[in-house]
């Protein structure tokens, strides 16, 4: 396909529907949201971008091959529980610390993050796998 | 102690996370995949010897709980003996088929990345034998399902993808009624973990003595999922799916398929038709037991039909599924002992066979019986012949082979029950089995080809006149499996015992769920039942 309007489009909304992915990644732990659906709004722009400038120029965009992403969020969500068992709890139990930024306040940072942030990945990775391998068809 | 559980879990993931990140060399995936399927086996080593060594007799069960979240709110992983059995065959076929597709699969298959969807396969089935809960045994069937569908279509050929669509079409409708049965159930219930279900559902049986409402409604989901597993493990008469696909992807997938798939069908029927369904056992029971007869005689008939290596095998797995819903349909404590026993036998012969058939087809070039092949194995390749002869042997009950002792068992169990004729049938099928058997034995491995008279002929290419090598990959996961097979049949009262162990475990709900539950709550589920007024 090859449409002015479509392309022109690409440009802006692609960047836009990758920010919103990342917070609607990052506000899922307390408010709707979360890895799996941000995953999928940062692949539809990923797929969009497919669409308007052909699979080649994405596949040459992302520079990551969709498996090395996929097998990265595996790690870290797979990581995220494991980090629970290093520590003599059961699988997946949440650990969390307080991030002390200098100037400011405190954030709390814990292993249900890394785990989202590994489901982001993986939905990412997966979805760009199919939806590329259906673009070069 | 709850490491152990979730390792049977975990390696699969890790190994499949590893080979992903090693897209780019099917090699290194390759080695780590092996790797991976020793580590699962050893861990379930471990986790069986554990849960039969544990203090709490009759053999303990050991209790997870995810995520620190207590039992009926979180996710719950158990492994009692029956649970620990399954991960060890399931790691003992994982592992056979992982070497044997060393050299099976061919390259393309592996460059889409088939030994990591091996092992994300084995992660779900894994999962699913030691959940303690039912919407988490929903994602581990949806776990294994996915990765099995694209296992089944990997390399697109014409007849894999014909068998998919069948496939796919059937267990997505079985997943679906899976979904809703689990659905009704907690709105019924207000719970999902399995232990907290059967608490729940004797108390209410208890309580309104079969004709409350409530009781009526656990009966209707109870049939669903007798339905949605009769799908996945290919009942009577749901079962078409099976022969239709099992013969057409790689030998090497149809051997994990026919191994492990749909005995996690068996398993949660079993599981939960002594576990939680257990309150109307007159009606559920009474159904399994026409279901397990009408699938033993249909399978066999099939198979006798059948002129192909591995729909014959096919159609052996639904007769022989059958055998195992007659253990669980029968409902006493040998009979369950007998199921339990008769899936230890199956799971390790029948992928065996797969294994077996991707040899005979190098061999003869063809997998169809009715057509000459290039070679007779009996004279060309005696030992592949023997290592045929040893789970054909089983499968159809020949003794001292462990499948003899498993059918013995059942029938056993059938007359003590006095049902002479589900007795008579089990025989019956036992006979058939064996006439199909012979029947692979006398096309494929005796027969000679018809080549005295084309020897001659000039079109003869020169290297067929040789049979091909077979790989020493191939040949050591099906002697090491004929091995198994021998010793299981050799040391039937050890693994008798075993069986009755997991038997009388379970057959006492109660203990379940004092392990998952606690003690005292069983007993505080109860009062708070009393006191409610009754409706």
């Amino acid at each position: 396909m090859n449409s002015t309007i479509l392309q022109t489009a690409t440009r802006y909304l692609l960047p836009m529907l990758l920010v919103i992915s990342v917070v609607v990644l990052f506000q899922g732990h307390n408010l709707p949201g979360g890895g799996f659906i941000a995953g999928l709004i940062g692949a539809s722009g990923l797929a969009l971008h497919g669409m308007a400038f052909g699979p080649k120029s994405t596949r040459e965009a992302l520079r990551i091959n969709p498996a090395t992403v996929m097998g990265v969020g595996l790690a870290a969500a797979l990581g995220s529980g494991l980090f629970a068992v290093f520590m003599g709890l059961p699988l997946l139990t949440g650990i969390w610390f307080n991030l002390e930024v200098p100037g400011l306040k405190t954030i709390k940072v814990g292993t249900p993050v890394i785990f989202d942030i590994g489901v982001y990945l993986v939905v990412l990775g997966v979805v760009m796998a199919i939806v590329l391998s259906l673009l070069e068809e | 102690m709850s490491t152990l559980i979730v390792l049977p879990i975990i390696i699969p993931l890790v190994t499949a996370c590893l080979g992903l990140l090693a897209f780019r060399s099917p090699r290194i995936q390759q080695a780590l995949s092996v790797l991976g399927g020793f580590g699962l086996l050893t861990a379930a080593i471990v986790l069986l010897m554990r849960v039969w060594t544990a203090a709490e007799p009759p053999g303990g069960i050991l209790v997870a709980q995810m995520g620190s979240w207590p039992a009926p709110f979180g996710i719950t992983l158990v492994a009692d003996l029956f649970g620990a059995i399954m991960v060890l065959l399931a790691a003992i076929t994982g592992l056979a088929v992982l070497i044997y597709s060393v050299a099976d699969v061919d390259m393309p298959r592996k460059r889409l990345l088939y030994f990591p969807l091996v092992h994300v396969l084995l992660a779900g089935v894994c999962g699913a034998f030691l959940t303690g809960d039912v919407f988490n045994l929903y994602v581990c069937f949806e776990v294994l399902l996915l990765s099995s569908f694209v296992l089944l279509s990997l390399g697109s050929e014409r007849a894999q993808l014909e068998g998919a669509i069948k496939y796919v079409t059937l267990n997505l409708l079985s997943s679906a009624i899976f979904l809703s049965a689990a659905g009704i159930l907690y709105g019924t219930a207000g719970t999902l973990n399995m232990a907290d279900l059967s608490a729940r559902i004797a108390s209410a049986a208890e309580m309104g003595d079969g004709s409350n409402s409530q009781s009526g409604v656990f009966t209707v989901v109870a049939m669903m999922f007798m339905v949605a597993f009769g799908i996945k493990s290919a009942v009577f008469p749901l079962f078409f799916w099976l022969p239709a696909s099992y013969h057409t992807p790689p030998f090497a997938v149809s051997a994990l398929f026919a191994g492990l798939l749909t005995k996690v069908g068996v398993y949660a029927l079993i599981r939960f038709f002594t576990l939680i369904f257990v309150h109307d056992t007159g009606f559920t029971h009474t159904i399994l037991l026409w279901v397990a007869a009408l699938t033993m005689v249909t399978g066999v008939l099939g198979a006798a039909v059948q002129m192909e290596f591995r729909r014959v095998l096919s159609f052996h797995i639904i007769s022989q599924i059958g055998y195992m819903v007659l253990g669980l349909a029968l409902f006493t404590p040998l009979a369950i002992a007998g199921a339990v026993f008769y899936i230890i036998h199956h799971i390790v012969v029948k992928a065996n066979l797969f294994l077996v058939a991707g040899i005979a087809h190098r061999l003869r070039g063809t997998s169809a019986l009715d057509r000459p092949g290039r070679f007779s194995i009996y004279s060309s390749a005696p030992l592949v012949a023997v290592l045929f002869m040893i789970p054909a042997m089983s499968l159809a009950g020949v003794p001292p082979l462990s499948g003899f002792w498993a059918k013995l068992v059942l029938i056993r169990a059938a007359i003590d029950e006095r049902l002479f004729a589900y007795a008579l049938v089990a025989l019956l099928v036992g006979i058939m089995t064996l006439f199909s058997m012979t029947k692979i034995w006398a096309e494929a491995f005796w027969k000679s080809p018809p080549d005295e008279d084309r020897r001659g002929a000039p079109d003869e290419p020169e290297s067929a006149a040789r049979p091909p090598r077979i790989d020493r990959s191939l040949l050591g996961p099906i002697a090491a499996l004929a091995a198994i097979t021998v010793a299981i049949g050799l040391l039937a009262g050890p693994v008798f015992d075993l069986s009755t162990r997991t038997a009388e475990q379970l057959l006492n709900p109660a203990g379940y769920v004092r392990a998952v539950l606690g003690a005292d709550h069983h007993r505080a589920a109860t009062a708070e039942r009393k006191e409610e007024p009754a409706p």
